[in-house]
This record gives structure tokens, sequence and C-alpha cells, in this order.
């Protein structure tokens, strides 16, 4: 049980594929203009990450390692034209605005390192999880990516749900500036570099904030001491 | 005291004395753009100092640097002034604090504050702020000479009005020279000239632009004699412009892209030839360096201005360039003393 507790930490937060290992960054900052490209690039990395270390788990004792490279790649570009038919069959809109994206999901390195660091070498379950939490985590920087865009781009949220979630989803979007004339470097390139960069620097703050602060709970507190500051080291 | 050993010569320019002197080179152009184009640049620049002195003072504050010391060398301010000269007159309050804001807190102090920074900060701000708002960025305020009977530049105060409340005041606005002439491409070069009234009114480049260009080029030579920098970047880049406007030039028809004089006065060519362009942190460091790194900016220039969609091209060639300097510094290594001659790119670490 704690095994899954560490690798679903390390998938979501510790070891996240974009915010911490580095990975898939080009689709990452090349469809995440607005939440719904993020959604449906994030949700068809997750079918495929899932499928591709469940199945390098499965075949993981027969396949030799000279051929193990090919092999994977073979399996994650099955499922990567999987998701593609789907997704063209389903949310043809969408698709077409993802383009070349959704069959680049084959060359994104987090799923293949993934396959080779974790599911060549562990047993089915963890290896379904870990490629769950993977999934999730670099959907998660999707998400918070395409929403800073879109919101500062364009002053909504959720805009063009429909080619997602059906007609349903047609009044999910939010405005939440009226009247915006729209801040167009967020919506272009450059916007992606900036907010993928601003993440990436909330995170170390944060680990950085959380380390200082163990650090100082780990300092044992003797009984009776005062506390005293040091400025200067005596004798050296 | 002398000291005994060298260096012997010593230099009084601090980095607060050259930005002194470069905002006061500034003040020839400021008051040509004042009196043809009215107060909006005036406005326009007190704006973009007092975001870019908060900005620089809040991101000093969060990076635990001395706030006092690093205000006090007038850097925020030169960026903030170049920036404002730079803008069109009278455009909205929140572009200005935008586009400031932008240079000083990413362009400069994301990328370690001044003498750390790869890209001119007010280019960077400018740039960001002509690809989000193209509406209020190409918009320009009629020159003085062309108002019609009864017209004049506006006051100090409806130009408040016009920065804070976005009144709209169509007649004031209109494109620029460069703007103008680019679409005017089915005409003969006399026609355009006598048929547009910004053309008709002024001598060479456009009513009142070249007037202000001239305030530049002045203000440039002021701190060339005041050896503020060496005369490598602005003469390569301008004498490149020049060179890539004649050929193309054929005197007769509009869409052959403008004489070498009406490339030089206009835009932001002299603003950029001596004040931008010449940034010591983002340009080629030696001098045939920067020999190369100013020739590339004029023909840039002149490919953006003629070739490209926009129609000014100053910030984009500059911080094209800006990326190719530490290359450019790569090849041009000079011979250090005692050897026989310099080994490009190895003889730095």
């Amino acid at each position: 049980m704690n095994d899954f507790k560490e690798i679903s930490l390390n998938g979501l937060w510790k070891n996240n594929p974009a915010l911490t290992q580095l990975l898939g960054l080009c689709p990452l900052l090349a469809v995440t203009g607005s939440v719904v490209n993020a959604l449906g690039l994030g949700i068809a990395t997750i079918a495929v990450l899932v499928g591709s270390n469940l199945s390098v788990s499965l075949i993981r004792h027969r396949v030799s390692d000279a051929v193990r490279l090919p092999a994977f790649v073979m399996i994650i570009a099955s499922f990567t034209t999987c998701a593609e038919l789907l997704m063209q069959a389903y949310t043809f809109e969408l698709y077409q605005i993802l383009g070349i994206f959704i069959p680049l999901i084959v060359t994104n390195c987090a799923i293949l390192g993934r396959a080779d660091a974790f599911a060549s070498r562990n047993p089915v379950l963890p290896s379904l999880v870990d490629g769950l939490m993977m999934g999730v985590g670099f959907t998660a920087v999707l998400l918070a990516v395409g929403a800073m865009r879109e919101l500062l781009g364009a002053g909504t949220l959720f805009a063009n749900m429909h080619l997602l979630f059906g007609e349903i989803a047609r009044g999910w979007e939010l405005t939440i500036i009226p009247d915006y004339s729209g801040f167009l470097v967020a919506v272009l390139p450059p916007g992606a570099f900036l907010a993928a960069g601003f993440l990436i620097a909330l995170k170390n703050f944060i680990d950085a904030e959380l380390k200082r602060r163990a650090d100082l709970r780990k300092q044992p507190v003797v009984r009776g001491s005062k506390r005293v500051k040091t400025t200067t080291v005596i004798g050296s | 005291m002398q000291p005994i050993t060298s260096p012997h010569a010593h230099s009084k320019n601090s980095t607060a004395n050259v930005m002194q002197l470069v905002l006061l080179a500034t003040l020839p152009g400021l008051i040509a753009l004042t009196h043809f184009f009215g107060p909006g640049t005036l406005y326009n620049i007190v704006l973009a100092s007092i975001t870019a002195v908060a900005c620089e003072a809040a991101i000093l504050k969060l990076r635990n640097r001395p706030v006092a010391f690093y205000l006090r060398d007038y850097s925020a301010l030169v960026t903030a002034v170049l920036l404002g000269l730079a803008l069109p007159p009278y455009c909205p309050w929140w572009v200005v604090v935008v586009g400031t804001s932008t240079a000083i807190i990413i362009a400069k102090h994301l990328y370690g504050g001044l003498g750390y920074n790869p890209f001119n900060p007010a280019m960077v701000g400018y740039v960001v702020l002509l690809i989000s708002f193209p509406v209020e960025m190409t918009q320009w305020a009629a020159p003085r000479a062309i108002l019609e009977e009864g017209q004049s530049l506006m006051g100090p105060v409806s130009a408040l009005a016009r920065i804070w409340l976005e009144t709209p005041v169509d007649a004031y606005s209109g494109a620029t020279p460069l703007d103008l002439f680019k679409h005017l491409d089915g005409q003969t070069v006399r026609q355009v000239y006598d048929g547009e009234a910004l053309f008709r009114e002024g001598r060479w480049a456009g009513a009142g632009w070249e007037w202000v260009n001239l305030g530049f080029l002045t203000g440039g030579l002021f701190l060339l004699y005041r050896k503020v920098f060496t005369w490598h970047t602005p003469v390569s880049m301008l004498v490149a412009l020049g060179v890539m406007a004649a050929p193309f030039y054929d005197g007769g028809s509009s869409a052959s892209g403008g004489s070498p004089l009406f490339h030089w006065l206009s835009g932001g060519t002299m603003l950029g030839a001596f004040f931008i362009a010449t940034d010591p942190v983002t340009s080629a460091t030696s001098r045939r360096g920067k020999l190369i790194f100013g020739a590339t900016i004029g023909v840039t220039i002149y490919v953006i201005r003629n070739w490209g969609n926009y129609p000014d091209a100053v910030a984009f060639a500059v911080l094209l360039m800006n990326f190719a300097a530490p290359f450019i510094d790569y090849y041009t290594v000079p011979r250090s003393y005692g050897h026989a001659k310099a080994r490009p790119g190895r003889g730095t670490p």
C-alpha cells in the first residue's frame, strides 16, 4: 500500500514528468493555448501511458534487452494510433485543432521513459498505477498552463468544452474578465514558455520551503537550552 | 593619490554617470516628439518611469538585493524612457504599464538583472506590446502640420483623458510615414509625396518624423562625443540600411521601398541606431563584432520593413541580433597583445 502511495506521489509531484523530468515539453508548449486543448491532449496521453505501461510490464520477461526499445516504441505507437482514431471518431473538431500533436505522442519521452525505467522492471499493478499517476501529473501541468494562458490571453476559462464533452458542455464557459481585449502574447508560443517557467519556479520554491521547514523540525531542541544566533565561528 | 601600479588611467564613467548622459541625450528627440505630436510622449515617459522604478524596487526587494544602490544607477529609468519614447503617444495607460513591467521584471530581472540580460529590456517590452495589442500599437498621433483647420494638438488635459479613460479621438491618430508608404504601392513616389499631407508637409521623410529622427541623431552624436559608445555600431547600422535601400529604390514607383534618406529619417531608425543597438550589455563586444552586429541590424531592418508584415522593424531586428551577439563575439575575439593572431572561440573558457 505504501508502495502505491510512493508511486503516486512520485508521478504527481516529486518526479512530475513536466515539472521535474522536463519531458514532453513539446506538446506542453505547443497545444496549451486553452483548457480544452490541454485536457484533450492530456487524456490522450494518460490513455497511451497507462496502456503502454501495462503492455510493457506484461511482456517484460519475454523481450530481450537488445530489442527492448524498438519493441516499446512499437507498443506506444499502436496505442497512440488507437487514441488518434478514437479522437478522430468522437471529438473530430478537437482532433483537427490538436493536429500533428496527437501522433507526436509517440515521441513523448515521458512515455518511453516510464516504459523503460519503470514498467519493464516492475509487476503489472504498480506499472499501471505509475502510468496513471505520471499521466495525471502531466495532465495537471498541461491544464495549469492551459488555464493560465486562456485566462491571460482571452479572459475566459473552459471555453469550447463542447469539443470534448458534447453539447452539455457549451454552457461551461466562464468569462472571468468581461470586455477583455486579450493579451495575445499569452496565447502565442512565448506565453507557453513563460507559463511553464513560472510553474517550474513555483514548484522549486515550494520544495525549497518544505525542505527548509523539515530541516528546522529535525534540529533537536535540548531541554533548557537557549536559542543562540551564530554570527561568526569562534576560533577559526 | 596616484596608484603606483597599473592601470594608471582611470575613467570617471560609472554606470549612473553613463545612464544620466543617455537620459540627457534623449532630450532633443523628446522635444521634437512633444513639439510635433503633443504631450503624449511626456505622459508615456512619466508613467513608464513610475512603473519601472516601482517594479525594480519590488523585484530587488524580492531578490534580497540592496534597493537604493541599484535604483541609483538609473538603468531602470533609461529602460523606461526608451520605451516611453518608442510607444505611440496617447496610447492607453495599461499599455505603458504592461510594457514597462514586462521589460523590467521579465526581460531584466528574471535573467539576473543589469548586466545579465541577453535582450534589450525596452525592446522586449515593445515587442510584447506590439504582438499583443496590435490595434493600440499601430495608431500614431497625427503631427501638428497635417491637422485640419481649427484643430490643434491635444492639450495636457484632453491628453490625460485620452490616456486614462480612452476617449476615442479618431481625427488625431493615423498611420506613420513608413506604414503609409508601404501601403500606397500602386503610385509613383511623386504622387505619394504630393498627395499625402503627411509627406507634403514634410521635407524628406514625413512631417514631424524627420525632425524626431534628427533630434535623436543629435543626441546620439553628443553621446559619441562624450565617448559613451564607439562609432562602430550606429555607423555600420545606418550604412547597411542605406546600402540595402539604395539599390531597391528606383525613384519612381512607390512599390520600390523608399530612398535611403527616407529610411534613415523615419520610424525608429535613429533611436535604434544610437540608443538601442549601442546597449553595452546586449550588443557584441569587440570592434569588429560591433561592425557586424550593427550591419546585420541594418540589413534586417530593411528586410522586415520592406518585405515583412510590420511597418517598422527596429525592435525585431535588435532582438534578433541580441540572439546572435554571443555567436558574433565567439568569432570576433580580438588578437591579444603578444599573440600573432586571434584564436576565435578558444581564448575564452
